[in-house]
């Protein structure tokens, strides 16, 4: 019988620049060097049934990201956990598998905002950093373009907040993920004048509706 | 550790800077990464091109899972940097590093670069200087890693002469740790960078270029190659192994996407075909296949090791396998519906192959590849490669009524006195092949032509050939062009430039050095790739060396010429090969050694590895030696 599972993971350094695409391809190796027999789609290509919540840009690193993937049979999760568990490439790591219904809608349906941690590789003014987001986020608009169309950032600000840890400033955001609204951290660092190269982030939460 | 710190601080605000940052980062699945302080000696294992190309490489896996099983070794990776790493590398001032502990590659001790063609030599020059070593062997001393290199296009080292420590030369499974080893010895005696180099030399297949001393005549040829002491082996043969090793089973699986994704498996290695252009069929001999059983078994392992999705055998000539279609049977029987591609590269020009690509399923995707390499008969007597063009097409009409939409055609411009008759023939092959499958499928059936140039390789029987000169190449590349047009028909040739370049370099000789410097000077690297290869460059530098490359490319050599790779032996003597020359000259074809041995000197020249693994893994003729008893045994 056909099932439907959820895996939340961890994505570290050594899978840093891993691309979404590649991400998957990855699971794909996964799931056979560990035997899990994946349902494949029909057709002349046939793809297997692996689908990631939330595209994590190329360079983030990500303590909650989620995969759903369909199996031709149903398996024992504990079982699962072990298998899995000598196959996977270093740079990922398991923390939770959930059987879930096998007729959901599809995960990037579902996603609606995700909270990401970033922090700074250099030394930078704290006081001087809370003050330009303060600035910002006491805007009413913050009209940017991306690919050729214009775009309102301000609303796709849940929250955020500045704080310091060993000495160096970080920010903790959570931004928008509804499709046709994604908010993307690298653009409040645009907007702070901050170069992207001297920022580590890291999603921390992807949220469900 | 406040440097190391510093320098992983650094990295981490380069790599977003570049393109595919995941080409430096490693920690890829099967990849090894042991404790760098508790192991007693570390090697570096190139491939010195970029990360996508050269994570495949067949060689380098064998050698980093063999390395990395000794308690005492480890064996990391380095690549070449791209464009946008290398300029951030030197404006840091970061040392090129390895990929699994990100260490300097100074602080290896030794490093092994994997050179299977020569459009890579500019490359480690620009490797070595990336690392902050010095490219020149006679300018490092014992402080420096000890450079070495290996792969087809070290079967004529001297190009490398000046930079290369040793070569290692033949099939590397077996010396590397031989040489290791000695190193090892040599290394807590505390020798000297000369005396270590000396004792390395007694190692059989091992070659090392500072210890020997080639003569010039007048006209620029070779008249003598002297040897620093007699001790040094006067000639250098390569080695090999008498049963193929064991297929790798922990292929690593890069966490970017990469040319060949894909489990590659040696189903056998050499060939007895002869064909007088090949290069690989020269240098690769003895044919030795693996069993069925092993393969399958070999398969199932690197499945389950890896995830893959893709297999390909590899061998010079599949056909020629002997129990190929059981093999595929049997591939088919256990792999089927597994969602897994399997390839077969060289196929013969018969509808047997067609039978042989069905059984793979799903190949028909991406159209039927036959190599004729050339278009009339005399120019297949020529280079020993006889098919008859009805065959051809009898094969192409089948192949289009079995379902395939595409041929691919290789051809080959450029071999020893082709005509522009024979050029022609070549566009009216293909025609013919088109219609074809016009006839049996109508305006679907396409046929791409694949006509790349000869380049006369030493070792070959054709080494004493000259090579076409450019201006020859593109009157030959234009009629193509002209002939091959219309609907249905594609055409692709090699730029003649790079024809050049790999002419020159593959039957150079030390001099050639200098200019191998210059251009690098100069800034060519990454010649293997079309769009960067520089002309100009290499050109200023052979006028700068004083050498003029038409020497090396354009002139036939003398009967008795001595070359400079005549020191390196392939096991194959020379005087079989200028047989061959001859043959060709005399449009003599020669069979299939399968079925009658003709000495070309393997059997003589490696009795020794063929009586300890006798039967029919080999396709060479039994030795049997009553008298001898088991007389292998190293120098020293
Ligand atoms: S020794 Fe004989 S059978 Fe073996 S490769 Fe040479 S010619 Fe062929």
């Amino acid at each position: 019988m056909k099932s439907r599972y959820r895996i939340n993971y961890s994505k570290n350094e050594l899978m840093r620049y891993t691309s979404n695409l590649d991400v998957q391809k990855s699971w794909e190796r996964t799931f056979r060097r560990a035997r899990v027999p994946i349902a494949y789609s029909q057709g002349f290509h046939p793809q297997p049934k692996i689908q990631l919540a939330c595209p994590l840009p190329l360079g983030f690193l990500s303590e909650n990201e989620i995969l759903d993937f369909v199996t031709e049979e149903k398996l024992v999760i504990p079982n699962l956990e072990t298998q899995l568990a000598e196959k996977i490439p270093p740079g990922i790591q398991i923390n939770e598998i959930n059987e879930v219904e096998l007729n959901q809608p599809s995960l990037q349906v579902q996603t609606r905002a995700a909270q990401y941690r970033m922090e700074f590789l250099n030394q930078l003014e704290f006081s001087k950093l809370s003050a330009d987001i303060n600035l910002l986020l006491r805007k009413d608009n913050i009209i940017r373009t991306r690919r050729g169309k214009t775009y309102d950032l301000r609303p796709l600000i849940l929250d955020l907040v500045v704080f310091e840890e060993e000495s160096l400033p970080k920010i903790r955001i959570t931004l928008s993920a509804l499709e046709n609204a994604t908010g993307r951290p690298e653009e409040i660092l645009d907007e702070l004048l901050i170069p992207f190269q001297s920022v580590r982030i890291t999603r921390e939460i992807t949220l469900l509706k | 550790m406040e440097n190391r710190s510093q320098f992983l601080n650094q990295l981490e605000q380069i790599l977003p800077l570049v393109e595919k940052p995941g080409r430096y980062v490693g920690g890829e699945y099967n990849s090894i990464q042991k404790n760098w302080n508790s192991i007693e000696t570390k090697i570096g294992l190139i491939f010195p091109d970029i990360y996508d190309i050269g994570l495949s490489n067949l060689g380098i896996q064998i050698l980093y899972e063999k390395i990395n099983q000794e308690f005492d070794l480890l064996a990391e990776r380095a690549y070449a940097p791209w464009l946008d790493m290398e300029k951030l590398l030197k404006e840091n001032n970061i040392p090129l590093f390895s990929l699994e502990s990100k260490t300097p590659l100074s602080k290896f001790d030794i490093l092994g670069f994997t050179l299977p063609y020569e459009t890579l030599f500019t490359n480690t020059l620009n490797i070595l200087n990336l690392a902050h070593i010095p490219i020149h062997s006679n300018e490092r001393n014992e402080n420096f890693p000890v450079i070495i290199a290996g792969g087809h296009a070290t079967y004529n080292p001297e190009p490398m002469s000046a930079f290369i420590d040793a070569f290692l030369l033949g099939e590397g499974e077996d010396i590397i740790l031989d040489f290791i080893h000695e190193f090892q010895k040599l290394k807590n005696k505390g020798v000297d960078k000369n005396t270590l180099l000396f004792s390395l030399s007694q190692i059989p297949g091992l070659y090392v270029p500072s210890l020997y001393k080639p003569i010039y005549q007048s006209d620029g040829t070779i008249e003598k190659i002297d040897r620093v002491d007699p001790l040094v082996p006067e000639i250098v043969t390569k080695r090999i192994v008498g049963k193929l090793p064991f297929i790798p089973k922990k292929f690593i699986v890069p966490s970017i996407s990469v040319v060949h994704n894909r489990i590659s498996i040696e189903i056998m290695r050499g060939c007895t075909r002869g064909c007088r252009f090949c290069h690989a069929g020269m240098v690769n001999r003895p044919v030795r296949e693996r069993s069925v059983d092993e393969i399958v078994e070999g398969i199932q392992e690197a499945i389950d090791n890896t995830g893959f999705e893709e297999i390909a055998l590899l061998s010079l000539s599949s056909s020629d396998y002997t129990n190929i279609g059981e093999l595929l049977d049997k591939i088919s029987e256990r792999f089927v519906g597994q969602n897994l591609k399997v390839s077969l590269p060289s196929l013969r020009i018969e509808s047997f192959s067609i039978d042989l690509m069905e059984k793979l399923k799903g190949a028909r995707q991406g159209g039927f590849t036959l190599a004729p390499e050339a278009a009339t008969d005399r120019m297949r007597n020529i280079i020993n490669k006889p098919i008859s063009d009805e065959q051809l097409l009898s094969t192409a009409r089948e192949i289009f009524k079995r379902g395939w939409h595409t041929i691919k055609l290789y051809f080959m411009i450029g071999h020893p006195s082709e005509t522009l008759e024979d050029v022609k023939a070549i566009a009216n092959l293909c025609k013919q092949v088109l219609s074809e499958g016009h006839k049996a499928i109508g305006k679907r059936a396409s046929v791409h032509a694949g006509v790349s140039t000869f380049v006369p390789k030493a070792h070959t029987p054709f080494q004493w050939v000259a090579c076409d000169n450019p201006e020859t190449i593109k009157m030959k590349q234009e009629l193509l062009r002209n002939e091959l047009k219309g609907p249905g028909l594609k055409f692709n040739w090699t730029d003649p430039k790079e024809t050049m370049l790999e002419s020159w370099l593959s039957r150079g000789d030390r001099r050639l050095s200098k200019v191998i410097e210059f251009a690098w000077e100069g800034g060519a690297k990454f010649d293997a790739w079309q769009d960067m290869h520089n002309h100009e460059i290499w050109m200023e530098s052979f006028e700068k060396a004083g050498l003029n490359y038409e020497y090396y490319t354009n002139r036939t050599r003398f009967t008795d010429e001595i070359f400079p790779w005549d020191h390196i032996s392939t096991g194959i003597n020379k005087s079989y090969i200028f047989e061959e020359y001859q043959n060709s000259l005399n449009q003599k074809l020669r069979n299939d050694c399968r079925e009658q041995c003709y000495a070309c000197g393997i059997i003589q020249n490696f009795k020794d590895v063929r009586q300890i693994n006798p039967g029919n893994s080999w396709m060479c003729p039994e030795v049997t030696l009553k008298s001898r008893k088991n007389e292998i045994s190293l120098p020293n």
